[in-house]
């Protein structure tokens, strides 16, 4: 992007008006997934395993069929028939099988059949009448246990070409990368440690949970509202595995209650639509807490080995990690993306990484807020902070001597462009948290994260109205203000007010595709779509100020929501406000409109750098997180009261899974905690007030200087917190979470 | 199967509805009565999202039965603004960026709402501990318990 094309000063854009949307959600208005009804809808209900591992003989459906308020019954048999698009293959199959399981039950709580019924009541009863024989067979839900030589096998076949010959069939895809030579480095250093983690699988734990509102007609053509990040993959996966036509399902995006990554694809959307196929009637799922826990998508799980070696004056010399990472009954664990990430701060000459991922018996695992980042990060900060306390050194001062600039060759690879780590780090160093002093029995960490960011397939439309109001149409649903920022973003190019813009989600017919709301891409690429469509409406506004007063088109420029004349020798005219010149748009050409569509390619990476305080009670070993300070690279905060939110709630995911949340499987493979009394997330009096530093180092490849923001702030929690709580209990704690029982069985280990 | 008929009074007005013994409040509130602003996010009482008041005390309407709101007062999230004006706690919400996805607001205000009825002068720590059975993943509760305190500052302020 050219330079000039660059905006540095700006009239709405880092202002913090109050949100659209903010009247329907505090007065109950704002609908969500399960807040719409349809005339004749009926409720669907889905039957699911019992067991983590087991081949399904026999379902009989006739009971349940029956049933005198059952109105469809569907099963794996009722998705068979795609005359439209036969042989479903890839992640589409992958997706089909963990929507409604074929010859397998992979999971405890993988779906089986489904029921639709003429009450919520009804279909639940229902469920018990239908009959499944299984033959129950071996499981495993341990990353390790998985890979080793003697494991149930998942699925043979599932491995793609990256995994070396050799290991298990559960091992699916294999990551390897770095540079240098990393004994070369490790013989270099004056102290080498290498040390082996383990983090738990953990949920987004998003409160509102999956539901949807089905259509579909024997004509083939379906509407379908539901919670999702991302409404355009919703529409492409259910026509897939529904047999029809892309273009003949419209997908509505309700307000959607919390994402972090897990509303990414489809699990009831499908089902809800092949009963109402079957019944020829509207049906709304809507999933139960607890089958949110069995049955979406956590993150996964992983079991790492670093090895970092350092001089006795703070320079890394070499780095190297290997990072097992469990996704569940299906490909997708992101071990690429943590070991990419591991070391990605780091300026290092010799770096090596390895990533494996890894199926299991568990649920398909999703993205959650930088998938795979926080897990990687958590052991590398680790061991950097260990040898930080062994060679005497201040920590953010070793990360600030190894830390990356632009220029830099990354440890995953490409050199960086313009970048804010160091920025993060000095701000880090001066800010009052990091002198403050510590009472007894509290122990401070600090860690960095990073993550890439993402670009991805955009389209935006904005209209002018008569009156000169807009109306922008944007296809990334909102999960954290982001129609406040789009607006913002749009008044800033046709200078007109923040609240004479209303930005609407799309649906599926009424825009081009829009990718998912993932990658902490829509505030960078639905932005830049928002200023390329608005500075296209502005072109119109200009040439009709231009054909007004009888002068070519680049004698006029945009100023202050009004066409001036660009210079004194393009004419002597008053300005001419835009409420003007759309007043008479339908005599002048007809209506102003601006659109864009691309997949935009400069996200530009994040880095951030955290600070925590945290109190270990050596009684109980329950620990306490007395103080907490995000610092984050934001490029441009366009309203800085959501980049704090976006910090503030990825800091407090963070301290969740860093100290209390975790998938509990029993021995029988199946989940143990599948309800928030024991799927504990933190609430309200778990939490101190968290600090926030914006930190704006403008990323070239956004008009404003924007990078995405939502990802980063859960990438350094689990490493600064457990620094914190190692320096706290004077025990490296090397396994998250760390609950109670694990730091008094630590402090016990430790004498 | 026989259901109950039950009447009782929700945001001042007088309701009916019919229900089976099964159903919860929350259940009848938002499906009988299609108030949807109540949300169920556990369905056990953990995550507070379905938040309402029944005779004036603050509970969990998936907890209690559809067939006990029988003759009760029930207050929700819909009848907290008065016509167009919003209540502080409403206002100071919006104005805070106390929201981000909003599905946990609801319940959050009408338990912030019975707080301050409670306790017009809280401390941090006790409003931390009141709004401790409403779960946000969103916002790190850091922006809604600034909301909170200085709803309560101004209305202290006003009386």
């Amino acid at each position: 992007m050219a330079l000039d094309d660059r905006k540095s000063h700006f009239t709405f854009v880092g202002t913090r008006p109050n949100r659209p949307d903010g009247l329907d959600k505090v007065t109950g208005r704002a609908r969500f997934g399960a807040d719409v009804t349809a005339p004749g809808m009926l409720f669907g209900a889905i039957l699911r395993s019992p067991h983590a591992h087991a081949r399904i003989v026999r379902i009989d459906t006739s009971k349940a069929e029956a049933h005198r308020d059952v109105k469809a019954v569907v099963t794996r048999a009722d998705f068979a028939d795609v005359p439209f698009k036969p042989g479903l293959e890839g992640e589409f199959w992958n997706v089909l099988e963990n929507v409604m399981a074929g010859e397998k039950a992979l999971y405890d709580g993988h779906a089986v059949a489904a029921v639709a019924a003429s009450s919520a009541l009804a279909a639940r009863d229902a469920l018990k009448l239908i009959e499944v024989e299984y033959e129950v067979l071996p499981h495993v839900t341990d990353v390790d246990k998985a890979m080793a030589p003697d494991a149930p096998v998942i699925r043979e076949g599932a491995a793609d070409y990256s995994v070396p010959e050799g290991m298990h069939p559960n091992v699916v895809r294999y990551h390897e990368s770095g540079h240098g030579d990393v004994e070369a480095g490790f013989a270099e250093a004056d102290l080498v440690i290498e040390d082996h983690f383990v983090t738990e699988a953990t949920h987004q734990g998003y409160i509102e949970p999956h539901a949807c509102l089905a259509s579909l007609g024997a004509d083939g053509k379906g509407e379908l509202w539901c919670c999702t990040q991302g409404h355009w993959i919703v529409q492409k996966t259910c026509a897939a595995l529904l047999g029809i036509e892309t273009a003949q399902l419209r997908v509505t995006a309700s307000e959607i209650g919390g994402g972090f990554g897990g509303k990414t694809t489809v699990f009831i959307e499908p089902v809800a639509l092949a009963l109402s196929r079957k019944a020829n009637r509207p049906v709304k799922i809507v999933m139960s807490r607890s089958e949110v826990l069995r049955a979406t998508g956590p993150t996964a799980s992983a079991s790492m080995d670093v090895k970092i070696g350092m001089k006795k004056d703070g320079t890394i010399t070499a780095a190297q990690g290997v990072f097992r990472l469990q996704g569940g009954a299906f490909p997708g664990a992101p071990g690429d993306m943590t070991a990419m990430c591991a070391f990605a701060p780091y300026n290092l000459t010799n770096v090596r990484q390895v990533g494996y991922d890894v199926m299991s018996n568990r649920p398909k695992q999703a993205a959650y807020r930088a998938p795979g980042a926080p897990m990687g990060a958590f052991a590398v900060e680790s061991v950097i902070d260990e040898l930080c306390k062994k060679l005497g050194l201040d920590p953010v001062e070793v990360r600030l001597k190894n830390a990356v600039r632009e220029g830099t060759k990354a440890s995953y690879g490409p050199t960086y462009d313009r970048i804010g780590l160091v920025e993060t780090l000095e701000a880090a160093k001066a800010h009052p948290h990091y002198s403050a002093p510590l009472k007894p029995g509290q122990g401070r960490g600090v860690a960095c994260g990073f993550w890439f960011n993402h670009g991805g397939e955009t389209s935006v439309s904005l209209a002018l109205s008569e009156d000169g109001s807009a109306q922008l149409m944007v296809g990334t649903p909102d999960i954290g203000g982001s129609r406040a920022s789009m607006a913002l973003m749009a008044a800033e190019v046709l200078g007109i007010p923040y609240e004479n813009i209303r930005v609407t989600i799309a649906d599926t017919a009424t825009l081009g595709y829009n990718d998912v709301s993932h990658g902490s891409r829509v505030t960078y690429a639905s932005g830049l779509a928002t200023i390329k469509a608005a500075q296209h409406a502005v072109e119109k506004l200009c040439e009709r100020a231009a054909a007004k007063w009888g002068i070519p088109v680049d004698a006029v420029k945009w100023e202050n929501g009004c066409a001036v004349p660009s210079g004194p020798n393009a004419g002597d005219f008053d300005p001419l406000p835009l409420a003007e010149i759309t007043a008479d748009m339908g005599r002048t050409g007809g209506p102003i409109s601006g659109h864009f569509e691309a997949t935009p390619e400069g996200a530009g990476v994040s880095f951030g750098t955290h600070i925590v305080d945290a109190e270990v009670d050596p009684e109980t070993g329950k620990t306490s997180i007395t103080r907490y300070t995000v610092i984050q690279d934001a490029g441009k905060a366009i309203h800085p009261a959501y980049v704090e939110g976006q910090f503030q709630g990825g800091a407090a995911q963070g301290i969740g899974w860093a100290l209390n949340e975790e998938y509990i499987y029993g021995e029988d493979g199946r989940l143990q905690n599948p309800v928030f009394l024991d799927y504990r997330i933190p609430v309200a009096s778990d939490l101190p007030m968290i600090d926030t530093v914006i930190v704006e180092v403008p990323n070239p490849g956004h008009p404003f200087g924007v990078r995405g923001v939502g990802e980063t702030g859960i990438v350094p929690p689990l490493a600064a917190i457990a620094n914190a709580v190692s320096n706290a209990a004077g025990v490296r704690m090397r396994q998250l979470p760390m609950s109670p029982p694990r730091i008094l069985a630590a402090l016990k280990g430790n004498g | 199967m026989t259901k109950h008929h039950v009447t009782t009074t929700v945001n001042g007005d007088t309701v009916e509805y019919l229900c089976d013994a099964r159903e919860t409040l929350l259940d009848c509130l938002r499906d009988k009565l299609n108030l949807t602003g109540a949300k169920e996010g556990c369905g056990t009482g953990d995550c507070g999202a379905c938040s309402v008041t029944l005779d004036g005390r603050l509970v969990c309407s998936c907890l209690v039965l559809g067939v006990e709101a029988e003759g009760k007062q029930i207050e929700t999230i819909e009848g907290m603004a008065q016509g167009e004006t919003l209540h502080p706690l409403q206002r100071k919400f919006i104005e805070h960026a106390a929201l981000q996805c909003g599905v946990c607001t609801p319940g959050v205000l009408v338990a912030a709402k019975a707080l301050l009825e409670k306790n017009p002068d809280p401390t941090e720590e006790e409003a931390r501990y009141w709004l401790a059975g409403n779960l946000c993943r969103c916002t790190g509760y850091d922006k809604i318990i600034r909301a909170v305190l200085d709803t309560a500052a101004e209305l202290r302020e006003a009386s």
